[in-house]
């Protein structure tokens, strides 16, 4: 809070404001810091619950929208197309392709990985979502769209209903799918111009 | 000014608390209703507004997954509001007297359930000196009560009234939470929850969700025998400290009232949102409507309080009435904020 006492409201004569006296020559406030927490109980919902006890099997389970018949992971349960429920789960491989990634060279607070690290769009094959998780066993610098991938899970005891599950992705040496289907990229989003299944930089530099 | 209508009204049946969907999935049964009611999908909607709260959900743009439901896309004309569905739906409307599209869905939700409401609500306040002293919405509603029953101006037993009516409507309302049939004076004999306040001064902790579409002149008439013609609409806001205000009336309310003209003719039906029972009387009193013999019809948000879709639903129970040829003009109300900061009316006819 800081005083308006010499503060002209307009171009005409100052606001007054008298101050009582025990207020007088006081510090002014400059800051408040004002902590709050609140506590909620989250509810992933029926489809991605259906997920999650997938993944605490070492399954990944996507749904299929009934009218357009793609296929989302992690789902949540509606077809942003169609605005319908999806209800058919689909068993998904553990391999997919690179559809976008972001090297993270700033450490954030709560996150414990070892900088510098990849983020990464994943769509593993037969779906139509990318998931969103992290690229390891290679070197930052080398990932690229059309990358193929596959996951890495933690060891069969410690399987549990969270992403978490799989700890990363990884190459499979597999030769790039350039014509990866990047979702949303039929639209136009301005994400890039990979219509016409065309790569906006040749992942190989031969473009 | 073009003639827009509300031509179609959805609701969930509201519960203290659904465990098992998350929000999209509790929203998609509304929001597929309310198209279906009228013949129309998403592609026949030229412009989408939705109210919900991240607050409430806990989660950051909690919205735009909620978006989903609708089939936004190829992308959607689309807006969101951080209140109410009532103030979306003025937001609808502003955007078809613009002219450029013709029919609009307005879709609200919240569930209240996963956090602890009363605080949740406490960071809508002044955040420097107010917030930091977590003072819970009940308890604000009591300074409020209090300073209405000192001036003189209500007492315990005509509030128990209140909650009495509004309680045994609700028993005709099949998406009620609350509704039961007991004498007032039976009400007062239970202890105070925050005097002067009863729990049955106060609206039950709801999730929900509802749905409205909005259509212009023909657009309306080619669709439904009876469009809920909306004739007046206003919002008004009062200061946020609430030292500023005397929080025995409603000066927004009145205001919103005079400008969306409550008083131009005979009122059938209002549905006022009033989450304690004293503020239907601060209501009533700002808009005329102090006697009035149907009030709430619905049981009001004293039997079910979505946040975020209780203002929403008084201007579909309106509407629903209007459209069944059971009242002719009627008047809704929504309100945003504590101790009714925020205060949004709508005046709604039929055709004859
Ligand atoms: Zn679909």
């Amino acid at each position: 809070m800081t005083a308006a006492a010499s503060t002209p409201h307009s171009e005409g004569a100052p606001l007054a404001i008298t101050l009582p006296a025990s207020l007088q020559g006081v510090e002014l406030v400059r800051s408040v810091r004002t902590p709050a927490q609140l506590d909620y109980q989250f509810t992933a919902g029926a489809a991605t619950s259906r997920f999650l006890r997938g993944i605490a099997q070492k399954k990944i389970l996507g749904e299929r929208c009934p009218v357009c018949g793609k296929v989302y992971v992690p789902p949540r349960g509606a077809c942003p197309r169609d605005g319908v429920p999806t209800s058919e789960q689909v068993e998904l491989p553990h391999v997919g392709t690179v559809t976008s990634f972001c090297v993270v060279n700033v450490a954030f607070y709560g996150s414990s990985m070892e900088l510098p690290y990849t983020s990464a769009n994943i769509l593993l094959d037969g779906s139509h979502l990318s998931l969103m998780h992290l690229i390891q066993e290679i070197p930052a610098d080398q990932v690229r769209i059309g990358m193929r991938v596959e996951a890495v899970w933690v060891p069969d005891d410690e399987l549990k209903p969270t992403l978490e599950s799989i700890k990363w992705f990884r190459p499979t040496g597999e030769p790039d799918d350039v014509n990866v289907d990047i979702p949303g990229e039929d639209h136009g989003t301005g994400l890039g111009s990979w219509v016409g299944g065309v790569a906006p930089i040749d992942p190989r530099g031969t473009h | 000014m073009r003639d827009v209508a509300v031509i179609s009204f959805a609701q969930a049946k509201n519960q203290r608390r659904v465990a098992d969907l998350n929000e999209v999935e509790m929203l998609m049964p509304v929001t597929g209703q309310v198209l279906d009611q009228v013949g129309m999908t998403i592609d026949d909607i030229g412009f989408t507004c939705s109210g919900s709260s991240d607050y409430l959900a806990g989660v950051g743009f909690s919205f735009v997954s909620t978006l989903d439901g609708v089939g936004p896309w190829p992308p959607i004309q689309e807006s969101h509001v951080e209140m109410d569905g009532a103030f979306a739906l003025y937001e609808a409307w502003v955007k078809i007297q613009l002219g450029e599209i013709d029919t609009a869905l307005v879709y609200c939700y919240s569930k209240s359930s996963p956090g602890d409401l009363p605080m949740v609500l406490t960071r809508q306040l002044d955040p420097y000196t107010v917030a930091p002293l977590w003072p819970d919405t009940v308890s604000l509603a009591a300074l409020q009560a209090r300073a209405l029953i000192d001036a003189g101006r209500t007492t315990e037993p005509e509030m128990a009234e209140v909650a009495a009516r509004s309680r045994r409507s609700a028993l005709d309302n099949p998406n009620a939470q609350l509704a039961w049939d007991r004498p007032a004076g039976d009400l007062l004999t239970e202890d105070y929850h925050v005097a002067p306040l009863r729990k049955h001064d106060c609206a039950p902790i709801t999730d929900g969700a509802a749905a409205v579409v909005l259509a212009a002149g023909d657009a309306a008439r080619r669709r439904v025998e009876r469009p809920a013609w909306i004739r007046g609409i206003d919002h008004r806001i009062e200061p946020m400290a609430l030292g500023l205000r005397d929080l025995t009336v409603s000066a927004s309310t009145r205001l919103a009232g005079e400008k969306a003209g409550v008083a131009d003719g005979p009122v059938d039906v209002a549905e006022l949102h009033a989450p304690f029972t004293h503020q239907e009387l601060i209501l009533r009193e700002a808009l005329g409507l102090v006697d009035h013999q149907n009030v709430n019809p619905s049981g009001g948000a004293l039997s079910a309080n979505p946040m975020l879709a209780a203002g929403l639903i008084r201007i579909g129970e309106v509407a629903t009435r209007i459209s069944s040829g059971e009242a002719d003009r009627g008047v809704a109300h929504a309100t945003s904020g504590p101790c009714l900061q925020q205060n949004l009316v709508c005046v709604l006819e039929g055709e004859s």
